[in-house]
This record gives C-alpha cells, structure tokens and sequence, in this order.
C-alpha cells in the first residue's frame, strides 16, 4: 500500500539539492490555560519546500501552525514559550510586529472564508493593506493571484460578484488566491482541503505544488495520501508530541519509530 | 396488544388535539385584543385622517386645524437622537463584541446597558429633566432627543454586539491572517459582514423612540406653534396625542385619533423596512 502512495513523478528533496530552514522551531511548548498542548517541538520547515503535519485529531498539528503566524495571540490565555526563528528574529517575542509577521507568513483555514465583499476586493483588501497600488497594478495583481490559485477561467467575468455566492471550491481556492497575493513568504495551510470535493482537491494538491518554487509551506491534513502526495517532508505528532519528522519517503516507507508505522498503516488513528 | 396499541395511540392523539386547541385558543385570544386595537385605531384615525394635518398647526381648542408642527417636531427629534445614538451605540457594541472578552470593564457595561435597555421611560424622562431641563430652566428639542437617545443607545448596543458575536472566528482570523490590523478587520470585514443586523437594529430603535411619550413628556413638552428651534419647547406627536385625547374637545380628540394613526403607519413601515433590508443582508 505504501508504493502505492508515493508512486508519483516528483523528484526526492535531497535530489533538489540542500535547502535552507525558513523557520527554525526550536524547544516550543504551548499552553491553552493550563492544557499543555505542545510540548518541547524542535524542527525546521525549509525554504521552498513542502512540509506536511499529520496526526490524529487534537494531537497539536493546528496548534503548531498557529504558533507560526502567532495567530493564538488573538486569545487570551493561549501562549507558547521558547523559540521560532523566521528572517533572524523569534517571533514569539513579545514587541513582534504582528501584522507585518502575518503579512509574511500568511495562512489558509480549513473553511472557505471568503470576505463580505467582491471577488475583486476580497483579493484586492489584502494587497491594499501594505501597497499602494495603482488601478492598471492592481487589475494585474488581482489576475495574477487568481491564475495562481487556478481561479482566473471561472472567475474573470465575475469579479464584481459576491466572493460569497461562489461553490466551496472556489471560495477556498479564492482564499488561496487572496493569501498567495500579497506575496508572503510562507504559506500555511490547515487542512485546506478538508471540506472540498476531490476534483476541487486534486486542483488545490496542483496549486500547492506549483507554488513551492516560490512559496515555503506548511500544510496540516488528515488525509495520508494528501500528505504523501504533496510533501517533502512530513512531520508525525501525537499528544502534543513530535514523534517523527523526516523527508516525506522516509516517513512513509521506512519510518524509524514504531508509533509512525502503526498510524500511517492505518494500525492506528 | 392490539387494544393496548389503540388505547395508547388515542390518548396521545387526544393529547395532541387538545394541546393543539389550547395553543390555537390563546393565539386567538391575543390577537382578538391586537385586532380590535388596531380596528377601533384604523376606523377612528382614518376618518380623522385629511390634507390639512400636513399644512395646518395644532389648534386651540374648538377651531380647525392639523398636526404639522408636532409631525415636523417628531421627526427632528427622532432623527437628532438617532444622529447621536448610533455612533455611540455602534461603536459601544463593538468594543463589546471584539475586545470585551477580558476584563471587568466589559462585563459591567454589558450588566448596566440590559438594565438601561429595559429601564422605564419615565425614569429617563426623569432623569434629563432633572440634569438639563432644571438646570437651563426651560423645556427644548435637545432635551427631547437626549432623552430619545438614552433610550435608543442600549438598543443599539445590544444588536451590534448580537450581530458580532455572529460573525464567525474563522472570518476574523482570515482578515488578521493578511496582516490587517484590528481596526481594519472590524470596520471591513465583520461590520461589513453584519450591516444589513446592525441597520435592522437602528431600524428598531428608531420606531421604539417614535412611539415614546414618557420621556418627550417631561422634555421636549410641546409647542402649539411653528418651531425649528431645538432650544425651544418642541411640538411632537406623542405628547400632542396625550394631551388632546384627554381633552374634552371632540376637535382634539379626533386629531389625537389621526396622530396615532400616523405614529403607527410609521411604526409599521419602519418594521416592513427592517425586515427586508435585513432579508436582502442576509441573501447576500
């Protein structure tokens, strides 16, 4: 079963040669009040790759990518210690400008979360937040993300339309549009493909692969072959725990620890 | 068995019947006093109804006349409350529904608007004439729709906070997730998302301030004459309508019939408005 799922023309990550870490997660522990939900995670997501989260449900998988964009800091009572490097500074540090940290690191939800808006606007909202664009730029720009984001076809003789009125799919695929448009540097995805059809699926596991030479990207997901599919590396983690992380064959064909083997199996989880 | 079945099943289809008739009973109860209200309203009101309440001012007794002063009185001071009660309340409720999660300040504020939201008019009424109306030493416009607005803004308050509690986390985290400031998150994207619920609840506090007399009363008194002056006493209709209903003049009792006609036609389309704007909001 395991041939099966790696039997794709993708080439290995050592084969595109050594790539640099882009965000360094080094002793990181989280705490939702007194639940203590990650604990001591040490890795690092490298530049231009794709590195995937697996695990059951409530393992910490979410959590660790909302440390990255410090989007727990919304919630009173949620904190992390220790330390996530991004571009030389540890954004858990109090005084971390944390607009500009999510401008950089940007993030798509596991529900379509399309802005009351226009389509155009909904793209066009986050590029204004820190550009100053001209009409003919930004026409391009909004083009640009949607082509991106395979959405240009569908939704070029709609842009006035409501962002809302468009079919799941294409909401969530407008939000990867809206996220890729402000060009960040990392792109995180929770379970971005959880509620869509596999036709809708297969074009975002597309996207996400084009989108590596330019974009670093954590992505969570429960489906296995998704993972697979999409990755390069693969990180395991139960109960808070990173159990194992390593170039995504290695993980799914010769995973070193046994808890690893048990859930990709289907053993268990 | 089969008997047993039987019985059981006519039991609960009786069971089921007579709840049916009790709940049907008491329906018809209410709306008979709902409808004869409004019937002996519409009958009286609309054969009080002419051109000249439009054109002429209240008169003294015993002389024609109509209502225009205390119509154009009513609408100033409804639309001078409104002006200064949405801002406040708006703003009141999103500081509520988006940074009220910690604190006591929150928690206090929400306590003191539901006691304001169902405080007695008078009491409001009271309270404006005791602070501004004894202290300047005369009744005003002002008066009035500060006293409207004390009534209005926990109104406000109230949905605004209800309609942003409705907008889902994901759709905040989404607009944070750009690098949006909060401000910008809220004023572009969760406001946005609930404006047709937040005008919808101005809708509703503008007919609640239409009807009230309590407050006016104590306020903006009344006016027999022309008057722009909100520093002045100020005709409006639902003192008018108090004052001339408990007259002996039949003159005045027929325009105190036509006032409430017109005070409730513009309850009714303030309501009909409400609903489809926030029927359009929510197809949206």
């Amino acid at each position: 079963m395991n041939e099966t799922l790696v039997s794709r023309p993708q080439v290995a990550p050592s084969a595109l040669g050594p790539a640099p870490p882009k965000m360094a997660i080094a002793n990181l522990d989280f705490y939702y009040g007194k639940f203590h939900a990650l604990k001591n995670i040490n890795l690092a997501i490298a530049d231009r790759r794709v590195t995937a989260f697996i695990g059951p449900s409530g393992c910490g998988k979410s959590t660790l990518l909302r440390t990255l964009n410090r989007m727990y800091s919304l919630y009173p009572g949620q904190r992390a210690t220790g330390e996530i490097l991004f571009n030389g500074q540890n954004v858990l540090e109090s005084g971390v400008d944390l607009n500009m940290l999510r401008a950089k690191v940007g993030m798509v939800f596991q529900k379509p979360t399309p802005f009351p808006m226009s389509i155009y606007d909904n793209i066009a909202f986050g590029v204004r937040l820190y550009e100053s664009l001209g009409q003919r730029a930004m026409d391009e720009r909004v083009e640009w993300a949607l082509t991106k984001a395979a959405m240009w076809e569908e939704a070029k003789d709609k842009l006035k339309q409501s962002g809302m009125a468009l079919s799941g799919g294409q909401q969530q695929r407008l939000c990867i549009a809206r996220a890729v448009s402000v060009k960040p540097e990392v792109l995180l995805l929770d379970e971005p493909t959880s509620a869509l059809d596999p036709i809708s699926t297969a074009k975002i596991e597309e996207l996400i692969t084009e989108l590596k030479s330019d974009y670093t990207i954590a992505i969570v997901t429960h489906n296995m072959q998704q993972a697979a599919r999409v990755s390069d590396y693969t990180a395991y983690m139960y109960l808070g725990e990173l159990i194992e992380f390593g170039e995504t064959d290695q993980i799914f064909l010769k995973p070193k620890r046994k808890e690893t083997e048990d859930y990709i199996t289907g053993r268990f989880g | 068995m089969s008997t047993g079945m039987t019985t059981l099943y006519r039991k609960r289809l009786f069971v089921n019947r007579f709840n049916l008739v009790m709940s049907l009973a008491t329906m018809a109860f209410g709306m008979f006093f709902l409808l004869w209200i409004l019937g002996v309203l519409f009958w009286q009101g609309f054969t009080a109804l002419s051109p000249t309440l439009f054109t002429e001012m209240t008169p003294p007794p015993g002389s024609a006349g109509g209502l225009a002063n205390a119509i154009f009185g009513s609408v100033v001071i409804v639309f001078v409350a409104t002006f200064i009660s949405t801002p406040i309340g708006i703003l009141a409720g999103i500081y509520l529904a988006e940074f009220g999660k910690v604190g006591w300040i929150a928690k206090a504020t929400r306590f003191i608007n539901d006691i304001l939201l169902s405080a007695p008019s008078i009491v409001i009424g009271l309270f404006v004439y005791t602070i501004y109306v004894a202290e300047v030493n005369h009744f005003s416009g002002w008066a009035g729709s500060f006293a409207l607005a004390l009534i209005a803004i926990p109104v406000v308050v109230r949905t605004t906070e209800n309609m942003l509690h409705l907008v889902p986390n994901t759709l905040r985290e989404a607009a944070v997730a750009l690098g949006a400031p909060m401000w910008k998150v809220i004023l572009m994207v969760t406001l946005k998302a609930v404006r047709g619920g937040v005008i919808t609840g101005i809708l509703l506090a503008i007919a609640r301030m239409s009807g009230e007399t309590a407050p006016l009363l104590f306020t903006a008194l009344n006016n027999q004459f022309w008057s722009a002056d909100m520093n002045a006493p100020m005709a409006n209709l639902p003192v008018v309508i108090f004052q001339f209903a408990l007259s002996p003049y039949e003159d005045w009792k027929t325009l105190a019939w036509a006032g409430a006609l017109l005070i409730t036609l513009a309850v009714l389309v303030i309501n009909i408005l409400a609903r489809s704007v926030f029927r359009q909001a929510s197809v949206r």
